[in-house]
């Protein structure tokens, strides 16, 4: 990971270097809509969120997690929505794995939310590789109730901790 | 990293009065109507050594602690006391102890050498018949094992008292937490019943869930993320040395179970969306499955003869509870109140099954018999989860967590009558409890 890290940093650093336009901001838009712009010409920073190749654009643009409804691990057409993004860029960034972590809200015994949160990974790694992203590049863990993102104990944090995420690791980059 | 405790107990009965065949022995009798405390009293031990002074006041702290907690006995304070104590082999002032009312009395001494031997001697009196009750005893250990000799004091006093088999000599070994909801560092931990004598058993690099004591004490089975997947781990609590347990990269593995001999270990492994529940073999590693629905099986226990195994299943669409030969096959629904019902654990005495419940928001920590009747919640609140019982199976410890962005965990213990809930002080938050058997 620490290789991995290193190399990422090191990308990024040289893109800024390069980053000498004066309209790149202008550009990147451009950039972003392409679906296979990249790179320093496109007038954006590599690695950014607006380079559609980087981890970012996957995170904040495509959309790294779905939710789901109490007890359930069955995907909404919002989750099928953003998981049809998620497919299309693992298919098109193709040196890249993906870890998909499940969650659940903390109204559930320990172990059994462990297996809830398994079982919604497993979902979106099924509805991944039905739309094409190969199984051998996808993973799934779950971590039950013991990561929340939201700590209060009302629904509207319930919601956005019943969740899986997409993780990208830059797995080309660790050769 | 783990100081062993290098106690040497030895316990004599001191014969120096005939056995008392007293016909109606002074008895507390455990039932599930309320219980008026036995009122006793523990006047401070004799020091018969200089050194055995600084022991002799904490000990004799410890053992009435005990018999307190238990919440079937009250101590008359000491600043009530009429007789002052002043040599163990002194005659009893019964008419003292009567004119205050202490039912049954607690006599003890304590000596200490320079090499850090500590022994001590006690006898219960019946003060209302004017007899001993049972036999007086000695423990002896090193200083470092002090509290060891008040449980084991303490352990006696409460058997002649109850007839039950006892439980304070024993210990708990659960997860402490530390730092807010997403963020917690949680670090396995072991520490006595009460609370006392806590020392880390891994650092907290790594979420770490449900430790399970294998029957001996010797052994901790958890779950651990080191990997970077949930994987069963064995922890030998001697040297506190731990190996990963079940041996598939990348599968989840969670929920282990010691069988009651010690040598299998039953546990819940994903594969898919599907939980289900195994065996291996500790020894040989071999594994067999023993549940093959697609719905989540997970929660596994014993009972304590070996040959049945309770867990929780959502084949009916939500967590019920199912006990099933100890060779898997067909599972036999035994939860059908309000709800849901997960991590079922079997009862020492093999009656009773103790379960975390949840209702119409609340969560509860209730038991039934092992055919799902007689059900009686113990517990209310905000999220009570993962019974662990006494050793004697009359005392049940669990898991709270409290609602909201400053939510906290702690240990709870409580009778199988529903009296006596009460916090277990823990220096952090506190979860996932397992208690070991009587050492």
């Amino acid at each position: 990971m620490k290789l991995a890290t290193k190399a990422v940093l090191l990308v990024a650093a040289l893109g800024l270097a390069a980053c000498t336009n004066p309209n790149r901001f202008d550009n990147a838009d451009a950039g972003a809509l392409g679906p296979n712009a990249g790179g320093a010409n496109a007038g954006f920073v590599p690695g950014s969120v607006d380079d559609p190749t980087s981890t970012a654009y996957f995170t904040q643009r495509v959309g790294d997690r779905v939710l789901f409804a109490v007890d359930q691990s069955t995907l909404s057409p919002e989750a099928r929505t953003v998981l049809d993004g998620q497919a299309q860029w693992l298919l098109t960034n193709s040196d890249y794995l993906a870890i998909i972590e499940g969650h659940a809200d903390e109204q559930g015994t320990r172990e059994y939310n462990l297996a809830l949160g398994a079982r919604r990974a497993n979902s979106v790694m099924e509805y991944l590789v039905s739309k094409g992203v190969p199984s051998s590049r996808l993973k799934f863990i779950s971590y039950g109730k013991e990561r929340p993102i939201e700590i209060c104990s009302e629904e509207s944090c319930y919601a956005k901790n019943r969740r899986a995420v997409t993780v990208i690791s830059a797995s080309s980059l660790t050769g | 990293m783990i100081h062993r405790f290098a106690a040497v107990l030895v316990a004599f009965t001191l014969a120096l009065f005939p056995a008392l065949s007293s016909a109606q022995p002074l008895r507390i009798e455990i039932t599930e109507g309320v219980v008026e405390p036995m009122p006793f009293a523990v006047p401070t031990f004799v020091a018969e050594t200089s050194e055995g002074a600084q022991y002799a006041e904490e000990l004799s702290r410890v053992v009435a602690d005990d018999l307190i907690g238990t919440g079937l006995f009250r101590e008359i304070p000491r600043d009530a006391h009429i007789s002052r104590v002043s040599s163990f082999a002194a005659p009893v002032q019964f008419a003292d102890w009567k004119a205050i009312n202490a039912q049954a009395l607690i006599t003890g001494a304590v000596s200490a050498d320079a090499s850090g031997r500590v022994v001590v001697k006690f006898r219960v009196w019946d003060v209302f018949a004017g007899t001993e009750l049972g036999q007086g005893m000695q423990f002896a250990s090193t200083s470092d094992g002090w509290r060891r000799l008040a449980h084991k004091v303490a352990d006696q006093v409460y058997s002649r008292l109850t007839g039950e088999s006892p439980y304070f000599d024993s210990r708990v070994v659960f997860v402490s937490e530390t730092g807010p909801k997403n963020e917690r560092q949680k670090r396995l931990a072991i520490m006595d019943y009460d609370g006392a004598n806590v020392q880390y058993l891994t650092d907290s690099s790594s979420i770490v869930l449900a430790p399970r004591f294998s029957p001996d004490g010797s052994r901790v089975l958890y779950t651990s993320y080191e990997t970077g997947f949930p994987r069963i781990h064995i922890l030998s609590v001697g040297d506190v040395n731990s190996r990963i347990l079940q041996s598939n990269e990348g599968v989840m593995s969670f929920a282990p179970r010691f069988s009651p001999d010690g040598s299998m270990v039953v546990y819940s492994l994903t594969q898919g969306s599907n939980t289900d529940i195994w065996a291996m073999d500790v020894a040989s590693g071999a594994t067999r499955r023993l549940t093959s629905g697609p719905a989540i099986e997970t929660a596994p226990s014993f009972s304590p003869d070996g040959t049945q195994i309770v867990y929780e299943s959502d084949q009916s669409g939500t967590q019920q509870l199912y006990i099933m030969p100890a060779m898997g096959g067909e599972g036999t629904r035994i939860s059908f109140g309000e709800g849901r019902y997960g991590t079922p654990v079997w009862s020492p005495r093999g009656d009773m099954i103790a379960f975390t419940k949840q209702n119409a928001g609340r969560f509860h920590i209730g038991v039934m018999r092992t055919n799902g009747s007689e059900e009686r919640l113990l517990t209310a609140s905000f999220l009570d989860e993962g019974p662990t019982w006494a050793p004697n199976g009359r005392v049940i410890m669990f898991s709270r967590e409290t609602q909201g962005a400053q939510g906290a965990t702690a240990l709870y213990s409580v009778d199988i009558s529903g009296r006596n809930l009460k916090r277990v002080r823990t220096p952090a938050g506190a979860s996932d409890p397992s208690w070991g058997p009587l050492q």
